[in-house]
């Protein structure tokens, strides 16, 4: 068995540290080594982004990235979005809005939804449909996942002025 | 943005307190923040990894399995094939939807002697990781004798065709034909005169229409963990609609008694009757049997669209007449579905709902089931009406159009209603397509000119029975007057929620204070599938009786505490009375345990439905000529729900049905080569629609109430499939003056078409 890396990162706000493959994509490597089975795997070749997380920041398709390519990296999961007591206006506004069904691409559109209202707090219909159409969703046709981030943009807004 | 239509009878309509809300789902949190657990996403203590190793050929008879390389690769645990299943020819079993052939379960788990289709289980690996697994399926050698393939029905139907199967025959009238083939199954069904109908039109049309095979497309690959326990007890967590189901699946096909197997459903990452059938429990089982160990078993993405339920292709051929004055008097449908590589598709279904949407005096349906090379059909949200609708929604625009009648007053003129006798026999009751097509034609949407070139509008009805089936609930009250409740539905989405509100507004109590459990086998009656939009309905009507059980037996506290008759004790808005005196449901909760003891309701049904879903869908598109791709300008859904117990699910319902409907309409296909291969087996060469390729999906849910359900409920997730396909054809032809009659109108078929008629650039 080939020999493995030692890694570390933040994860969530937290250091960790972990042994890996070269082989392990990151998504394997926080499913399997660390736990975090929020992301999910929905077609291991990056057609889906059900496994997006947040790469410093920016959002990749986990699936596509080596575990040993995110080393010192900051890595934010859908396990990290909400605080200790309160959930992240996009969760909220997904649970009110009923952006969901049976929720297996949701934590994709969490992250991936988070990445474009940091950088655009206004965004459009068509912006949002832009952004998000690398997250497939089978079950709710998208609109009430544009509502819903329509809606936690808004709120954000508001908690901002 | 919604509009909910009045009611049929509005002012007798009862009010209702919980449903008709739109409360939170109780299982949301964890859906937001990661913790639920999908079956992917289980993790045992000395947890083994599985792997498959699946044909690589279309049609292949298997020489020999050789394990021994495998076998010696480090960290290898245990390997499995057929060999090790037990041998059940002509062994039957009723699950459910007929008799089922074991024999082909069981080889449709793991092959039998031959491949019958690209991706077919052959043999499986379990190892101490993944990527073990995944080495040591590249070292089992397995040779092939390879066979002609057919991937097409009616070529499947030819006398020379490859053969599948030698023992298919087919069943036809009761009788048995005297030599195997391909196709198993032949479906008649007659009323009336036909030729004395057809004698009676003015207009008669005929046309032939073609669907290519597409996918559930769940995003949720199938993912189960087994564990063959050192007692001989098996466990198993999966991703599946039906847990009592997979049990009995499971249970039939290793001759173990029920009992032995216990079924934990997880979470479920989409299903849309891809997740009814079996495929990765069994051979979990039996791997984790040799090695000791739990073993997760794992799809990847093409191993779903290889190896999975995919919807059938199919061939239909409609012919309907009608009057001058608009009423149709006869029709004719011949329909030709394959089964994949095993008999039993939804031809059945099919040929049921073909002419479903209307009264048509006489009419003959004769459909077909048809074996061929390609994964073996599971259900897809009204399976089999999809393809029927789309061939007669299309015969009947082009009918309104050559009597010059608008298309909806045309459907609205010859629409089933109460006592319409459907071909396959029934006669509905109160059905609610009348008003669903009266809501189209008052929508603002179609009362709103579509102008432009290129631009076009299109209508299309749609129909699926829904299904009532068993259900089982049990629900106990606690001592702060909340309920927790006990159901073995398996949630896809917000069933949680849509069966607890109904046991709320029994109880007088709020949607938040019941706490709903999806049990596993071991801890709940018996529950048939999450399928046939049935849940809503038959498992609300399980939570309905089980509120009721509740309140007679909280009334006899009640009448203990005031020492009276418990007959004298009525129940009004949460709160239990008798003359003079009054007390909450809260309350009453808790002195529970100074009355008696706890109070816990039950609930056995078995409703026979069907609870009959219409729907009518409108939809304006721009074709471009150039490239031939169609855009989706406006697309409104009408729907009756009965009664929309929580309208957001529904409309969700209606609105992800839609678009699983459009992409089956203009994008989504299997392709095949001459090899019977499937070339583009992920989500980028089969392309499903992204929020890019679709507008918000406007929503008019009518209710007229289901007389078969104590608050009227219909169920909704299945009928909103059907329209769209033929919406879009019709539309596209309003815009381009050309027919598309083959599906996918994808932009190289519609350039083609438009190429032909000389209209494209
Ligand atoms: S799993 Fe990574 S994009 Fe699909
Ligand atoms: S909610 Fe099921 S895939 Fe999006």
């Amino acid at each position: 068995m080939a020999k493995k890396h030692h890694l570390s990162a933040v994860v969530n706000g937290e250091p960790v540290e972990f042994l890996c493959e070269a082989r392990q994509s990151l998504l394997e490597v926080l499913r399997d080594v660390l736990h975090l089975t929020g992301a999910k795997e929905g077609c291991n070749n990056g057609n889906c982004g059900a496994c997006t997380v947040l790469l410093d920041g920016l959002p990749v398709n986990s699936c596509l990235v080596l575990a040993v390519e995110a080393d010192g990296c900051r890595i934010t999961t859908v396990e990290g979005l909400a605080d200790a007591t309160h959930l992240h206006p996009l969760q909220q506004c997904f649970l009110e809005d009923a952006a969901l069904q049976c929720g297996v691409c949701t934590p994709g559109f969490l992250v991936a939804a988070k990445a474009l209202l940091d950088k655009n707090p206004n965004p459009s219909e068509q912006e949002i449909r832009f952004e998000l159409a690398n997250n497939l969703c089978r079950c709710t046709g998208y609109d009430k996942i544009v509502r819903a981030v329509q809606h936690a943009a808004a709120r954000l807004r508001e908690a901002r002025t | 943005m919604t509009a909910s239509a009045k009611p049929a009878a509005s002012s007798s309509a009862p009010q209702y307190k919980v449903l008709g809300t739109r409360p939170i789902r109780h299982d949301g949190t964890d859906k937001v923040t990661g913790r639920a657990i999908y079956a992917a996403d289980l993790h045992l203590p000395g947890m083994a990894y599985g792997r498959v190793i699946r044909s690589p050929h279309a049609h292949a008879r298997i020489r020999s399995i050789d394990f021994s390389a495998a076998l010696a690769l480090p960290g290898v645990l245990a390997v499995t094939s057929a060999a090790d299943m037990p041998d059940l020819k002509n062994k039957f079993a009723d699950l459910g939807e007929g008799r089922v052939n074991l024999a082909h379960l069981g080889a449709n788990c793991l092959a039998q002697g031959k491949v019958l289709y690209r991706g077919h289980a052959v043999a499986a690996v379990a190892a101490v990781s993944p990527h073990v697994a995944e080495e040591a399926a590249k070292l089992v050698r397995i040779e092939y004798e390879p066979l002609p393939a057919v991937t097409w029905v009616l070529d499947a139907m030819k006398p020379n065709a490859p053969l599948l199967h030698d023992d298919v025959f087919t069943e036809s009238m009761g009788q048995l034909s005297d030599k195997p083939s391909n196709v198993s199954r032949h479906i008649h069904f007659e009323q009336g005169d036909v030729q004395r109908g057809f004698a009676q039109a003015d207009v008669v049309i005929e046309r032939e229409y073609r669907t290519a095979s597409v996918h559930q497309g769940y995003i949720e690959p199938h993912a189960c963990t087994a564990l063959w326990n050192q007692d001989g007890h098996v466990t198993i967590w999966t991703a599946t609609q039906g847990s009592f189901s997979c049990r009995q699946q499971v249970a039939e096909l290793l001759e173990l008694p029920v009992s032995r197997v216990t079924v934990v459903p997880c979470e479920i990452g989409g299903g849309f009757g891809g997740k009814i059938p079996i495929y990765l429990e069994p051979v979990a089982v039996l791997l984790s049997r040799k090695c000791g160990r739990p073993v997760k078993l794992t799809m990847t993405r093409s191993d779903v669209f290889e190896g999975t339920g995919p919807t059938p292709g199919s061939f239909v051929r409609v012919k309907l007449g009608a009057t001058r004055d608009g009423k149709l008097v006869a029709g004719e449908a011949w329909l030709a579905y394959d089964a994949g590589a095993f008999p039993g598709g939804m031809i059945g279904p099919g040929c049921m709902c073909v002419f479903s949407c209307y009264e048509i005096p006489h009419a003959r349906v004769d459909g077909y089931d048809v074996c061929l090379n390609k994964p073996k059909t599971a259900a897809y949200r009204a399976p089999g009406a999809t393809q029927a609708a789309f061939a007669c929604e299309s015969v009947i625009d082009e009918l309104a159009e050559r009597l010059n009648i608008d298309p909806i007053e045309f459907r609205l003129k010859n629409a089933a209603k109460e006592g319409t006798r459907r071909v396959d026999g029934p006669v509905y009751p109160r059905i609610g397509l009348v008003e669903v097509l009266e809501a189209a034609r008052a929508s603002e949407h179609w009362n709103t000119p579509l102008a432009g070139p290129w631009r076009g509008r299109g209508v299309a009805a749609g129909y699926w029975f829904n299904i009532g089936l068993k259900s089982s609930a049990s629900a106990s009250v606690n001592a702060d007057g909340t309920v927790t409740l006990v159901e073995g539905s398996t949630d896809i989405g917000g069933t949680r929620t849509s069966v607890a509100m109904q046991l709320a507004e029994t109880l007088g109590i709020a949607a938040e204070d019941v706490r709903p459990q999806v049990a596993d086998t071991d801890s709940v009656g018996y529950t048939d599938v999450t399928g046939g939009s049935r849940v809503t309905f038959a498992t609300g009507l399980a939570a309905y009786q089980v509120g009721l059980d509740i309140r007679r037996q909280m009334a006899e506290r009640a009448a203990l505490l005031w020492e009276c008759d418990p007959a004298l004790v009525r129940f009004e808005d949460g709160v239990f009375r008798t003359d003079g005196r009054s007390i909450t449901f809260k309350e009453l909760a808790a002195k529970l345990h100074a009355t008696g003891g706890p109070v816990v309701g039950r609930a056995a049904v078995d409703p026979e439905g069907p609870t009959h879903g219409f729907g009518a869908h409108i939809v304006d598109v721009e074709v471009d000529p150039d490239t031939g791709k169609v855009t989706i300008l406006r697309y409104t859904a009408v729907q009756d729900a009965g009664k929309a117990v929580h309208p957001s699910y529904v409309e969700g319902q209606m609105q992800g049905g839609t678009v699983q409907g459009i992409g089956w309409a203009l994008n989504e296909e299997y392709w095949f080569d001459d090899r019977g291969q499937m070339r583009n087996a992920s989500f980028l060469d089969y392309r499903m629609p992204t929020a890019l390729d679709v507008p918000m999906i406007e929503t008019i849910i009518v209710e007229v109430p289901n007389p078969d359900h104590p608050y009227g409920v219909r169920g909704v997730g299945e009928t909103p499939i059907v329209p769209p396909p033929a919406a879009l054809a019709n539309a596209i032809y309003r815009a381009t003056g050309v027919r598309l009659r083959e599906l996918p109108m994808s932009p190289p078929r519609v350039w083609a078409a438009l190429a032909a008629a000389g209209k494209s650039s």
